[in-house]
């Protein structure tokens, strides 16, 4: 079940209702499971098994960790007369390591999962990329969101085993946090901690919750179906024939995809957050204004926000506190000078970061690229820093606001070229492209109504144009108020009603959806 | 429980908000969907045919059912006039014959008549064909069983049930292609018939057909004979005598083989079967000026000419009414008499004035 598809607008309407009007409320979590259960069954019954196993797996493991903790440190509080400090630490010592041990022979079994379905065939295509007989891909199917579900287990497993949350006793509880089917699609990648806070507590009706969700829900649709599958159809035929549009072309690939990308990933998270609002559920946000940044890591602070906090946390920091990584630090400092050895540890787990992103963006070796990327532009960004700060300082561009807007077109250009790679999914092309935008000057072909042959027509760009000023506005007062809009709308409720109507009208006429429209999946499906 | 006391301005604003919110989005949605609609009211104008029956006061004896070899061959005002015949043709372009059956359905809700006319031709398709089509025949029904089993039978892969139910789903990307003539028939539309008939006065010789194209299997389909089976059964559960006619017109090439089957099917169900091809010379039609389209649909002159000689069959065959002698139907009969006169001037003025017609046909397909 697609999000824009009817099935799935009338199963979250039904769900919604039964879960207010005829479930108990101690029990609503219970029917959020069903739901999500049935979600994924209609998707792909054997979609179950996967999930089921994942589920199980992480599960279990936390269990017996949290019992052997338990037990081991019941029996030093018990005896701890006959422990001396050397004995107690080793005592310590031991119960960790075994603990990481039940870890990692989890996180083994769900990354596993997670490689073998969705990397394998990857694996093969580079392989024969080499061999003379190449080998045959394998039939294998790739369960719908499987890397969010496995991030999701893999850090509640890390989690356990440091100790910050305590395990989930009742496995269906457990699985509904696994499956919880509106972030299933497109994420965000929630933590246990965060989610349990209000996945499995008693919810009453709350109608400003609902309507918020509502709201939000609207919202999420009008981006999608109003902008991103609009501009998605002109996307297609400027990607698919990259020898008739290069040069100027491949500038107007950046602004659409830049926008199309936007609408179709927020928009989607909006969907998701809208729904678990008014289930009465808080799900982080994803989002914060990414095209407003005045830099890449701020860029990346806003976008994407709960991979990237998962990548710190769960790789970036372990392995730059990594006994072997402390090692590498010291004999760098001390082989190689302060400066570049405080950098060594720092380096290496950033690469390892924007690798691992790269590669879970998906099984392609443009998305590897386009991780990689990213690092380079990182670092070098972070290396010019003082060179950056002596020119803002000499020439006091810091307080002007011009330069302010200079930046976020910057970064906000920089971010877009970087996309290209998703635009065009082939490296070579995509460095290619990248260079015609500077040797081939066709700038004039982009007035003569070229852009009317991509499968738009001026009506489809001056809807998609309002529609993108529109959101623009939207986040300019978030931006400039730092609040939701829909706080301000509410209360003067009678205009928040107002504003739903035009949007669910605005979204149905406006909407790029039904025959002549290709029913374009959330780009984030994928994932 | 709030006492009336503890209730605030704001607890009363909310739920009459909400309530005036859902109101105006129930409005607006069916104001649109009636905006964005086609409203087949110029140029391609079958859409508008099979809703127009829903208008008409009058009761028919004769009901025709089929495609353009019906509607646009068969003059109803020809036949009251010289037989005081009231009939209704709800024919449709592209009328496929579940189509027709499901029509008949329809009708039955209303009225009951004493013939059912149905032109063959469509039994050459089992399968639903297109959806512009089906549009154009399915649109116009009003909402019963009937209308939900014909959609089901007609959709294509690509259509959905839904689409049907809110048609709004299916056109609303029209709002880029919306003419004057949209806003001017949101709530009402013109007639485009007289009685389901479609008149066109201008002439365009019959030309030379291609040779028929020889067929690997000339059986008719399983599906279409299954309903044309089910016609019969209908029409003799209602005591309605059902004739199965093919139109004098000779293309879309109707084979000798396809002719021997429906033969055999009358023979076998004790219906009649009239192959009018085989009768041009009698119905006294001359292709040179009869037809307006080179031989594929007859125009005025013919369609009085063929309604002419129905009307004759019709009348010596069955006990119908003169309705010319019941005024309450009569009266309403003058009224279509007058639109009809008023059509043929208005097309024949048109063609005297550019040697064609502008506002009819496809030189009227709007933009």
């Amino acid at each position: 079940m697609l999000f824009t598809s009817l099935p799935f607008i009338v199963f979250v309407a039904a769900l919604i209702l039964v879960y207010y009007a005829f479930t108990p409320y101690k029990e609503r979590w219970a029917l959020l499971l069903m739901a999500s259960l049935a979600f994924y069954f209609f998707a792909d019954p054997r979609y179950l098994i996967f999930i089921g196993v994942t589920a199980l797996t992480a599960y279990v493991f936390a269990i017996i960790t949290e019992d052997y903790n338990a037990k081991r440190k019941a029996y030093l509080k018990a005896n701890k007369e006959s422990f001396d400090t050397d004995s107690k630490k080793k005592y310590k010592n031991t119960t960790a390591r075994v603990t990481k041990l039940l870890m990692l022979l989890a996180l083994l079994i769900n990354l596993g999962i997670l490689a073998v379905t969705k990397y394998t065939n990857f694996v093969i295509d580079t392989m024969n990329s080499w061999r003379t007989e190449p080998l045959s891909f394998v039939n294998i199917i790739v369960p719908m969101g499987i890397s969010f579900y496995t991030f999701q287990t893999v850090s509640y497993s890390i989690d356990i085993c440091r100790g910050t949350i305590k395990a989930q006793r009742n496995f269906l509880k457990f699985l509904l946090f696994v499956s919880f089917f509106p972030q299933l699609v497109q994420g965000p990648i929630s933590r246990y901690e965060d989610l349990s806070q209000t996945l499995y507590e008693p919810k009453k009706f709350e109608f400003q919750n609902v309507s918020y969700g509502f709201m939000r829900i609207l919202w999420g649709y009008f981006k999608k179906l109003v902008v991103a599958d609009r501009l998605v159809i002109a996307l297609k035929t400027l990607t698919e024939s990259p020898d008739e549009y290069k040069g100027a072309y491949v500038f107007v690939v950046m602004m659409l995809y830049a926008a199309q990308l936007y609408c179709d990933f927020t928009g989607g998270i909006d969907i998701t957050i809208g729904i678990a609002q008014m289930l009465g559920i808080t799900v982080k946000e994803n989002f914060n204004l990414p095209y407003f940044s005045k830099n890449i890591k701020e860029y990346w602070n806003r976008w994407h926000i709960t991979m990237g906090t998962w990548f710190t946390d769960y790789i970036f920091y372990p392995l730059s506190v990594s006994p072997t990584m402390l090692k590498l630090s010291k004999w760098s400092r001390q082989h190689l000078g302060n400066a570049v050895g405080k950098r060594v540890t720092v380096y290496i787990s950033c690469f390892a970061v924007w690798l691992a992103t790269g590669i879970w963006h998906g099984a392609a070796w443009h998305f590897v690229v386009w991780g990689l990327m990213n690092f380079v532009v990182i670092m070098a960004s972070q290396e010019l820093e003082p060179v950056y700060a002596k020119f803002h300082g000499k020439f006091h561009l810091k307080e002007k606001k011009g330069y302010a807007i200079f930046e976020i077109a910057r970064t906000f250009l920089l971010m877009s070229s970087l996309k290209l790679f998703d635009c065009y999914r082939d490296v070579g092309l995509t460095f290619k492209m990248f260079g015609s935008m500077f040797y081939t000057f066709n700038i004039g072909k982009l007035f003569n109504g070229s852009l009317l042959e991509l499968g738009l027509t001026s009506a489809d760009y001056e809807v998609a144009a309002i529609a993108i000023v529109f959101i623009f506005l939207v986040s300019l007062y978030k931006a400039l108020i730092g609040e939701d809009i829909r706080v301000f709308l509410y209360q003067k409720y009678p205009l928040f009603v107002l504003v739903c109507v035009v949007l669910l009208v605005s979204t149905l006429v406006f909407g790029a959806y039904g025959a002549g429209f290709d029913a374009s999946q959330f780009i984030y499906n994928q994932f | 429980m709030k006492s009336m006391k503890e209730l605030n301005k704001r607890d009363v604003l909310l739920p009459l908000c909400t309530i005036a919110g859902i109101a105006l989005t129930v409005v607006s949605l069916w104001y649109l969907q009636r905006l964005l609609v086609p409203k087949y009211q110029r140029g391609v104008v079958e859409g508008s045919m099979i809703e127009e029956y829903y208008d008409d006061e009058k009761p028919h004896e004769v009901i025709f059912l089929g495609d353009c070899e019906v509607y646009e061959n068969i003059s109803t005002v020809a036949l009251y006039r010289d037989y005081g015949i009231s009939s209704y043709i709800r024919g449709s372009a592209q009328q496929l014959t579940w189509q027709s059956y499901y029509l008949l359905e329809d009708t039955l809700r209303y009225e009951t008549p004493e013939v059912v006319v149905f032109n063959v031709l469509a039994l050459k398709y089992g399968e639903p064909q297109s959806e512009s089509y089906n549009r154009m025949t399915l649109d116009g029904m009003e909402w019963s069983m009937s209308k939900w089993n014909a959609i089901e039978a007609s959709m294509t892969e690509d259509e959905n049930m839904i689409d049907y139910i809110f048609p709004f789903l299916r056109y609303h990307s029209r709002w880029s292609e919306l003419t004057a003539a949209d806003y001017e028939h949101v709530m009402d539309k013109d007639p485009v018939t007289i009685n389901g008939y479609y008149m066109r006065t201008d002439i365009m010789p019959e030309a030379v057909f291609p040779d028929p194209t020889p067929l690997v299997d000339y059986t008719l389909p399983e599906t279409s004979m299954e309903y044309l089976e089910r016609m019969a059964e209908l029409c003799e559960q209602n005591g309605i005598e059902l004739i199965l006619i093919k139109a004098p017109t000779l293309y879309p090439y109707w084979y000798e083989q396809w002719d021997d089957q429906v033969r055999d099917f009358a023979d076998a169900h004790n219906l009649t079967y009239i192959n009018y091809i085989y009768l041009r010379d009698q119905i006294g039609l001359d292709m040179t000026v009869d037809t307006y389209d080179a031989g594929l649909h007859l125009n005025l002159t013919g369609a009085e000419k063929f309604a002419d000689f129905i009307g004759q069959y019709l009348t010596d065959s069955f006990d119908l009414t003169d309705y010319r002698e019941v005024p309450e139907v009569a009266r309403l009969w003058e009224d279509d008499i007058l639109f009809y006169d008023q059509l043929r001037d208005a097309q024949n003025a048109e063609l005297a004035q550019y040697g064609e017609l502008r506002s009819w046909g496809a030189n009227a397909i709007e933009s």
